[in-house]
């Protein structure tokens, strides 16, 4: 318990005095998620939607496979795009394994699925009332999309968040294809699990709050921009 | 925009029906709409006025005949909604999306925006979000959106049906003003008063037929189907059912 309590301690003299390698490893974390969403939502928000618009053969299959691929256990991904990446492997002239660039790869595999299953769901519910009435203004199912987004941004955001709560909160993945190494690829996730195996709950526990920190003021900052635009429109 | 020396009506349906699983829902219908009159649907519910409005419009294909316009339609008519779908933007943004769409310049469609905001008593509403607005004023602001586009023909699907009598009137009053612009109406309604107002002509449908099609003089005064009679006498049809009508019915004048 004392324990505890010290560590608490030294995790706030940390967070507070913006400790160097916190503040690497925070920064770190960061952007390897936020790329990772904005790529995963420039595929998956209009991928989504026209899932939800187009109707074709094989459409079923598709939408169930993407539902199951929301349930990926990030180790696998880890491992799909480790083998991808090694040397061996059919990426492996990029020299791209143990970078952040390697980890928002996974990132992307990992919660492009997420948002494309969450978005096809709304955006087919409204569609349902949509259809007729977009039709008879003159808009097509391709200029439907980018009109169905819009009208469905506030739900959307949520989408969004969503994925990013995934893609920050993970660390199989990163582990695998980062490899956390220190001053490079070592993120929030892996960092807290390095150090609390290492039985330095310090730091391990500065990494948590400020990783839940970090999450609740995203998602509210978020939201204070969706009340703002709810009031516009 | 619909280029008004281009004249898309009469409208003509020949042996129009729709099926959906098994069951007719529309069966062989027959009409011609010529321009100028109002022409509004009535029939009890279920009576295939809505699918009438949508087969007419194109958003749905007949399952065989044929609904013919005299030239390309596609940008000569609009439609109103029972429930229109406002878009989550202005009400002014939600008259320029159907402009844009038409491909209309941006200066030009500021103009038309104004204008068909302003006849429809929306002009001082045209910066709050679309969704705020009254039942009422959804559907006037539908009513905009659809004419801001000069339709040569303008279908309504019941447009008046949640409306209080204040909205009616208001609503009413716009449609005339459109109907005095040279837009040819065609409109369903549940409401016989009003189609006692607004009808030049009648087309009563029950069951997916057209059994009468008169002017509205002659329907009001004396309808020459019994079903019809039935229905003006406010006795409700659909208890019939099961029995629809069976026999010759007499279906008003056809096209010719």
């Amino acid at each position: 318990m004392n324990e505890l309590g010290s560590a608490f301690s030294t995790a706030s003299s940390l967070i507070l005095g913006l400790d160097t390698a916190l503040v690497e490893i925070v920064s770190l974390s960061l952007r390897v998620s936020l790329v990772a969403v904005l790529i995963a939502s420039i595929i998956g928000l209009p991928g989504g939607a026209a899932l939800a618009v187009f109707k074709f053969p094989g459409r079923r299959v598709v939408v169930v496979t993407i539902g199951a691929l929301m349930g990926l256990p990030p180790v696998v991904v880890g491992l799909a795009v480790y083998l991808a990446l090694s040397r061996s492997g059919p990426f492996g002239v990029l020299d791209l394994l143990f970078t952040p660039t390697a980890m928002i790869i996974a990132q992307v595999v990992l919660i492009t699925p997420i948002v494309m299953a969450l978005t096809r769901q709304i955006i087919e519910t409204m569609w349902e009332d949509y259809a007729e009435q977009l039709r008879s203004l003159g808009a097509g199912p391709w200029r439907a999309i980018p009109t169905l987004l819009w009208d469905a941004r506030h739900g959307l955001t949520t989408v969004v968040l969503a994925g990013f709560g995934r893609a920050s909160a993970e660390v199989g993945a990163v582990m695998i294809v980062g490899g956390n190494i220190n001053h490079a690829t070592r993120v929030m996730t892996t960092a807290i699990a390095l150090e609390t195996s290492k039985g330095d709950l310090a730091l391990a526990m500065g990494l948590g709050i400020v990783l839940m920190l970090l999450s609740l003021i995203i998602n509210a900052a978020v939201h204070l921009i969706d009340d703002a635009s709810t009031r516009r429109a | 925009m619909s280029d008004q020396s281009n004249p898309v009506l009469p409208l003509v349906l020949r042996d129009v029906t729709y099926e959906a699983g098994k069951r007719d829902l529309v069966k062989s219908l027959n009409i011609q709409f010529e321009p100028g009159k109002r022409s509004i649907i009535i029939g009890p519910n279920g009576a295939g006025k809505s699918l009438l409005l949508r087969l007419c419009h194109g958003l749905i294909t007949p399952t065989s005949g044929t609904v013919e316009w005299q030239s390309d339609a596609r940008h000569a008519q609009a439609m109103v909604f029972q429930r229109p779908v406002m878009l989550r933007r202005s009400v002014a943004a939600n008259v320029d999306y159907g402009l844009a769409l038409r491909g209309i310049a941006k200066g030009e469609r500021r103009e038309l925006i104004d204008e068909a905001l302003e006849r429809t008593g929306l002009r001082r509403r045209a910066d709050v979000p679309a969704r705020s607005l009254s039942v009422g004023e959804q559907q006037r602001l539908a009513v905009a959106r659809a004419w801001s586009m000069r339709p040569q023909v303008l279908f309504l699907d019941e447009p008046t049906a949640s409306m209080d009598p204040a909205a009616t009137h208001d609503f009413e009053t716009v449609l005339d003003a459109i109907h005095q612009a040279g837009t040819k109406i065609i409109m369903t309604t549940h409401d016989l008063s009003q189609a006692r107002r607004l009808a030049d002509e009648i087309l009563f449908l029950f069951r997916g037929r057209l059994l009468e099609h008169a002017p509205a003089e002659d329907f009001f005064t004396e309808p020459r189907n019994d079903l019809a009679q039935a229905f003006l006498r406010g006795e409700l049809l659909w208890w019939r059912h099961g029995d629809g009508p069976k026999g010759p019915v007499s279906t008003g004048p056809k096209p010719d």
